[in-house]
């Protein structure tokens, strides 16, 4: 049946129009936004923050510092993270008491569903951004799978400041997508999970995470 | 035949609609608010004007090579480690579905929104084979609930206000209370669904483009439900017409920007998700198999004209139903089929037939207003306007649309000769227009006149003619 089902759709649209002429328009060609790099690190935080993100833009020696701080003023069961990332590798070194545990996320999810889905806060790195939109960009791999992002209620991402773009397609092309192949999933990430489900109200905190802490480190 | 009875359907829920006085309060606002945030978005008419003729050039490069693009896409995917399947018909494309759910003994599947989807009735025939579809999606669990389908493409219960909500979660959730905050009603679902989302087998969804190039799958979504849908569970169902694939991965910035402005007047929505593969080796999460389910079901009879293929470069934003005067005033359910407003009006009849949807076509006033806010310039008057004419068409050759001359008749076509007739003999009008003055007032009040007289008074006659004034002004025959 779907052996078919491929020929005769295929060959449908194949068949020669018996009038009339189908015409490509030409297309224009569009400015994208050169901001500088203050500008552009400036339009992230602050779409971000719209969308009611919780920026925070500090140096790089100082943001485990502000981490640890907000991690200290929450009641957490603990922070999910890859340890085989650089991150990882930070957030161990840096580790203390007080602070809630580190998860570390090494099992496939078919052995660990359960904590994924009752753990309160996960922490990622980031490839980028996009300062027009303002959307992270998140490139999950084997050391940092997907639903780190997902699960916990609160998701803690780190950007650099260097990998700020103006535009998704200057990520695209700056970043090389296509030259090295996509992986097997790409997110663009503008703040926690929201609806407007019910009467256009916007409501944070639906299905994703309820809270979304951006540290871009300067 | 069926004729006459979509009509008499179609105008019964017209009344029904408009005689609703909170589902006309309910829309009033919503849409109003809808269509100001995207006004917002796109102030500056001058760079959108660029934005759209850019998105119709994409859109329109896409559908000028669909079958190499659908045959790129399917090798791609293939190598990618997506299995892509075709479907002629819903039946077939259900079908599929079907055997997928059933070679991995699912019994729960998790949905993300998809208009596909409701356009197959993935989840009444599921339902059929005792498989649970739930919907994930707020909206559409909300909907679900209430056994309802969806009235608004982008938002699915525009239709109810937070105390229809709060009644309807209090008596069909085990334990909800009663609430009309809609923060806790928020709460509840996200209560309800987390469970489903850890223990779903599988995750159906849609795609909003699908890139040839590259072989990726994305999907637009603020919940992170179709995030859920599509990452959680071990398989993962994606469905799409055949019509949403573009070229090149650089053609997806500026529809993704079209899109979620013109939907919601958001620049980008929470989650932009991108999928090109099944989990690969060594990966911790993420489907084992995908599934790409490439569905046909009337699109290539529409590919087949020219004239009527704009009709496929819809990227289902919704923006034609937020400032459509009649959708505003009806909402989606009064059309009687999926997919309601201006493009379900174009698109319809297309798909199922003029009998069977052709009515869907006189549901508007040309006003154009879903033409100035198209993101990718559908010409939507344009197609209305051949839609309403092959309805009375009858010659075989010259028509393409199935269904045409479904609402020819003799009587009418009796008319219209005479009235060609009266027009074409100067002696005919002189003497029609005189009686016409004379004894307009007093024609019998029947047929259509009756229909058109039932709401309206009838203006009276003039007693002299255009052509009498003209002439008395001194004007010449031929100015």
């Amino acid at each position: 049946m779907t052996a078919n089902a491929r020929e005769n759709i295929l060959s449908r649209l194949r068949a020669i129009p018996t009038h009339g002429r189908y015409t490509v328009p030409e297309a224009p060609v569009i400015a994208g936004l050169a901001l500088s790099r203050e500008e552009r690190i400036d339009r992230l935080r602050r779409m971000l923050e719209v969308m009611h993100a919780e920026v925070q833009v500090v140096a790089a020696r100082e943001w485990l510092g502000e981490l640890k701080t907000l991690l200290r003023t929450r009641a957490l069961n603990g922070l999910l993270y890859a340890p085989a990332t650089p991150l990882g590798a930070v957030l161990e070194a840096a580790w203390e008491e007080g602070l809630p545990p580190l998860v570390p996320y090494v099992e496939p999810v078919e052995q660990c569903r359960e904590s994924l889905f009752t753990i309160d806060a996960g922490i990622t790195s980031t490839r980028g951004a996009i300062a027009e939109t303002g959307a992270l960009i998140l490139w999950p791999s084997v050391a940092e799978p997907r639903l780190m992002s997902l699960t916990p209620g609160l998701h803690i991402a780190v950007l650099e400041a260097e990998a700020i773009f103006n535009t998704f397609a200057e990520a695209i092309d700056r970043q090389g997508w296509l030259e090295q192949g996509m992986p097997t999933n790409v997110l663009l990430i503008s703040g926690p999970s929201k609806t407007a489900d019910i009467e256009l109200t916007l409501t944070f905190g639906v299905h994703g995470p309820k809270e979304l802490v951006v540290f871009i480190l300067q | 035949m069926a004729k006459t009875e979509d009509v008499a359907i179609f105008e019964r829920n017209v009344a029904k609609a408009l005689g609703d006085g909170q589902l006309r309060r309910n829309l009033r606002s919503a849409m109003a608010t809808m269509s100001q945030r995207r006004r917002t978005l796109f102030a500056d008419t001058e760079a959108f004007e660029q934005l759209r003729t850019l998105g119709q050039s994409i859109r329109r490069r896409a559908l000028s090579q669909l079958p190499e693009l659908l045959e790129q896409l399917e090798q791609r995917c293939t190598a990618n480690g997506i299995q892509v399947h075709w479907a002629e018909t819903a039946a077939e494309a259900n079908a599929i579905v079907l055997d997928i759910l059933r070679r991995h003994g699912a019994t729960r599947v998790i949905k993300g929104k998809s208009m596909v989807s409701e356009e197959m009735h993935l989840n009444h025939f599921l339902e059929e084979q005792g498989i649970e579809a739930l919907e994930t999606d707020l909206g559409e669990y909300i909907i679900q609930l209430d056994g309802e389908t969806p009235s608004h493409i982008i938002v699915p219960a525009i239709h109810k206000n937070k105390d229809q909500i709060a009644h309807l979660f209090h008596e069909r959730i085990p334990d909800a209370p009663y609430t009309e905050v809609v923060e806790e009603l928020n709460a509840i679902a996200r209560g309800e669904l987390r469970e489903k989302f850890r223990t779903g087998d599988v995750g159906v969804s849609g795609v909003n483009f699908a890139v040839a190039e590259t072989g990726t799958l994305c999907l637009v979504e603020n919940e992170g439900n179709g995030r859920m849908c599509t990452t959680a569970p071990p398989v993962h169902i994606a469905l799409m017409g055949l019509e949403k694939v573009v070229e090149k991965l650089q053609d997806v910035p500026p529809l993704l920007r079209l899109l979620t402005g013109s939907a919601t007047g958001q620049p980008i929505t929470t989650y932009f998700n991108m999928i090109t593969s099944p989990r690969r080796s060594g990966e911790l999460d993420g489907p084992h198999e995908v599934h790409l389910v490439i569905l046909d079901n009337g699109r290539s009879g529409i590919y087949a004209d020219p004239e009527r293929r704009t009709t496929l470069q819809c990227i289902r934003c919704g923006a034609c139903l937020n400032h459509c005067p009649i959708y505003t005033r009806l909402g989606g359910h009064a059309y009687g089929h999926v997919y309601p407003g201006p493009i379900g009006s174009i698109l319809t009849p297309q798909l199922k037939g003029l009998d069977e949807a052709g009515v869907m076509a006189t549901a508007s006033t040309f006003c154009g207003a879903c033409e100035e806010v198209c993101p990718v310039k559908i010409p939507f008057t344009e197609i209305l306007r051949m839609l309403r004419n092959e309805a009375y068409a009858r010659d075989e050759s010259e028509h393409e649309v199935q269904g045409h001359g479904y609402r020819y008749t003799t009587v009418e076509a009796l008319s219209w000769k005479s009235w060609a007739l009266y027009n074409t003999s100067p002696a005919l009008a002189r003497i029609g227009a005189q009686m016409l003055s004379k004894f307009g007032q007093h024609l019998p009040m029947i047929g259509p006149l009756k229909e058109w007289t039932r709401v309206r008074t009838p203006p009276p006659f003039a007693p002299k003619t255009l052509h009498e004034l003209a002439q008395q002004r001194g004007l010449d025959d031929d100015r």
